[in-house]
């Protein structure tokens, strides 16, 4: 047994941050001091704080270091494994040693995070240690297909796909749906732009998913499971691998799973790029060989899903959280979150925000303290606008809906929805017209295009506010997307058709003034729309008369004396092509609404 | 040589429609796209018309159907890498290799792709080339990370 271990987080963002690099100098050093049998080094899923990586956790001592370069390897080595000396200068901040200091993740709960981070998830030795796979134990050996549906209905969990149906009412659904053979789908097409939680979870603990599944498969009566996970995640892809394969082999998968008669194996499927593969039906009908168009539901694939058999189709977080509800009882997994929604969500939190990364809170939190006391807020000198929560199919948040909890009720009262859990943050440089915009570019290209109400509808949203954003608004076009989105919402086939208006519907509720700025007195108040952005201007204080926005202006707008500041700019010679803004070394020229 | 590997690994397939998705995954790992011939290859072997496995080519974004560049850059356009900044790497992509989205530059060495969203956003702007995920870039980034490769290919 080692005296110590050293974690490095080998999630997605660390390794492009270079935490393979790390780990191997860690490893050369601990070598060279002479160390190898008391020192343990694990390569880990995701830790959380992105933004920081590579992130390297020293155990039992419980320090966190953050931003480590390969470089700063034998500092670690030299300093604190042998002198037993905190290297000061890698320390989230000063003083601030242990995660459980560091607002960060103070205010975090993790569960389906647990082992994301502490375990080498490519060893499945790890997580049998921690209790692994005794979830699954206990449904085979001691629990009925009946209580294991009942312990999940009373957990009260909701599927963490976006829309929260109780995940026990599915299962029962699928347990009492009549044919054969039954299948059990975990849906891992994270398609959400801005969205990586499932990702971190089936990189950092992919057995808890496969163990989730076959639990699942147990409680309906199922021998085979699918993973339809997106191409865009190859280390998700090369993990699942790497775990079934290790299940099988330990016994946990295939047939007569512990003597128990229970047969049950899992196939990966990989994506080949279409957002609305995320939806069930379409997802479904991808695994079939086919274009992955959505078909009406009833019927539901609990009664006729995959090949027309009962299927249980469940994201990558709900199928995780499972093994937690047998593990510590349904009464204990409920005893988190609000009275209408149980347990934990995980989010990731990306955009204008200072800790990106991945977080795990109970539900009910509110948006202030996810934003803030974990995220740390919007960067030095900038003001949080808005709150963008569901990607594709959510709102826009304004700042003063702050101390909204996240539940599933709260956030669809207010316009934005939980979603898979994609947090975008936005500061005043956005443009809430321009990020309406986005998503209606985005959805219309992924639709499928089988029904009117999407194929149509939702790119005549997106021409609206394309002439909007390039100056070419007209006051009737407020009414025309009010009527239009509520049309697409209420008739499209599916979610993707269902769900797309609503960053529209959120942007005029809460910034209708942003679309009358644009419409009414032809300015983009931050600057984002080319044809309607306030012209450039010179802070008189910042400016050091250097000449550099005069040479590049091909218009004269700018000028000035050189030695002699401050420059200025003539509104009237302005095109606003940006120049200057770019050319200025010290950040005097700036662009902002008219003061 | 190519085809008559492309060929070896669409027999995996024979008489399994539903696993039309998976020949066609096969086929671009194998030779780097999907074409006319292949289409009808699979068509064939799998036991289905041809208009199917060319509605399946054409839905889903990940196909191509035209030859691939030694390395495929994927330049993520997704919400996070939006408000950061990705049309300027865009830009900076396009005039660093002369192609714009879904070119192959003419040495052959990069093609150009861009994709809704990698779920890297805390690393954003991001793009992958092949496998390597590569954040935070500026224009000026980007081209240094270009420049690496076709250095290295140089360089043999």
């Amino acid at each position: 047994m080692s005296a110590r271990e050293v974690r490095v987080c080998s999630g997605t963002a660390c390794r492009s941050a270079g935490a393979l690099e790390v780990h191997v100098r860690l490893a050369a050093a601990v070598d060279a001091a002479g160390l190898p049998d008391e020192v343990a080094l694990t390569e880990t899923g995701c830790m959380g704080p992105c933004a920081r990586g590579p992130v390297v956790h020293v155990l039992p001592d419980d320090v966190l270091y953050t931003e480590v370069r390969p470089e700063d390897a034998e500092e670690i080595v030299r300093e604190h494994l042998v002198e037993d000396r905190v290297v000061g200068r890698l320390l989230w901040a000063e003083g601030l040693e242990a995660p459980s200091q560091i607002p960060f993740y103070k205010h975090q709960r993790k569960n389906v995070l647990a082992n994301s981070g502490a375990i080498d998830p490519d060893r499945i030795d790890a997580y049998e240690a921690g209790g692994g796979y005794g979830a699954l134990r206990r449904a085979l050996t001691e629990m009925t297909p009946e209580g294991i549906v009942e312990a999940v209905t009373e957990s009260g969990l909701r599927g963490r796909g976006g829309a929260g149906f109780p995940t026990g009412r599915k299962w029962r659904f699928t347990l009492d749906a009549p044919g054969r053979p039954k299948y059990v789908v975990c849906n891992a097409d994270e398609g959400d732009p801005g969205a990586f939680m499932d990702r971190a979870i089936l990189e950092g603990d992919p057995h808890a998913v496969i163990e989730g599944m076959a639990i699942a498969a147990r409680a309906i009566g199922a021998e085979r499971g699918y993973v339809y996970v997106r191409a865009e995640y190859p280390l998700a892809i090369s993990r699942l691998r790497t775990a079934l394969a290790q299940a099988r082999d330990r016994g946990w998968l295939g047939t007569d799973v512990l003597g128990t008669g229970f047969d049950f194996d899992v196939e990966l499927r990989i994506g080949a790029g279409a957002f609305v593969c995320g939806e069930e039906t379409a997802l479904l009908a991808s695994i079939e060989g086919r274009r992955g168009a959505p078909r009406p539901r009833p019927p539901f694939p609990a009664q006729s899903g995959l090949y027309g058999r009962p299927t249980l189709i469940n994201n990558v977080e709900t199928f995780a959280n499972v093994r937690t509800i047998l593990r510590d009882g349904p009464e204990a997994y409920a005893s988190v979150g609000t009275a209408s929604s149980k347990g934990t969500k995980v989010f990731a939190l990306a955009g204008q925000i200072r800790n990106t990364g991945l977080v795990e809170v109970p539900i009910g939190t509110t948006l202030r303290e996810l934003v803030f006391d974990i995220g740390g807020g919007v960067p030095e000198g900038r003001e949080l606008k808005a709150i963008q929560i569901g990607g594709p199919s959510g709102g826009c948040l304004p700042a003063d809906l702050l101390d909204v909890p996240i539940d599933y009720e709260s956030l669809t009262e207010h316009g934005a929805i939980m979603g898979s859990g994609g947090v975008i943050v936005l500061d005043d440089t956005a443009c809430m017209v321009s990020v309406a915009r986005f998503f209606l570019e985005f959805t219309a290209s992924e639709s499928c295009g089988k029904c009117v109400p999407c194929r149509i509808g939702i790119p005549t949203m997106r021409d609206i506010l394309v002439r909007i954003t390039e100056g070419e608004g007209e006051p009737e076009d407020l009414d025309r997307l009010q009527e239009l989105a509520e049309l697409v919402k209420s008739s499209a086939l599916c979610g993707l058709g269902q769900t797309a208006p609503n960053p529209v519907l959120s942007t005029l509720r809460y910034f209708e003034d942003e679309y009358r700025a644009h419409i009414e007195d032809r300015i983009c108040p931050s600057g984002v729309c080319e044809a309607l952005a306030p012209p450039y201007r010179i802070d008189p204080e910042a400016c050091r008369a250097c000449d550099a926005c005069a040479k590049v202006c091909p218009t004269g707008a700018a000028h000035g004396t050189p030695g002699e500041p401050p420059y200025e700019i003539d509104e009237e010679l302005c095109i606003r092509c940006g120049a200057c803004y770019k050319a200025c070394p010290f950040g005097a020229v700036t662009r902002g609404a008219r003061s | 040589m190519s085809t008559s590997s492309a060929a070896k690994r669409i027999e995996a397939y024979a008489g399994r429609p539903e696993e039309l998705i998976q020949a066609l995954q096969a086929v671009q790992e194998e030779v780097g796209y999907v074409s006319e011939e292949t289409e009808e290859r699979v068509a064939d072997t799998l036991g289905i018309p041809i208009g199917r496995v060319h509605g399946v080519v054409t839905f889903y974004h990940l196909f191509r159907t035209r030859p691939a560049g030694r390395h495929t850059i994927r330049l993520c356009l997704g919400t996070a890498c939006h408000v950061l900044g990705a049309d300027r790497i865009l830009a900076a992509i396009e005039e660093e290799l002369g192609i714009s989205v879904g070119g192959t530059t003419d040495d052959g060495l990069f093609s150009l792709d861009v994709v809704r969203c990698l779920g890297t956003c805390s690393l954003a702007p991001v793009m992958m080339i092949d496998d390597d995920v590569y954040g935070r870039l500026t224009p000026a980034r980007v081209v240094e990370v270009l420049d690496a490769y076709a250095g290295e290919e140089a360089a043999g």
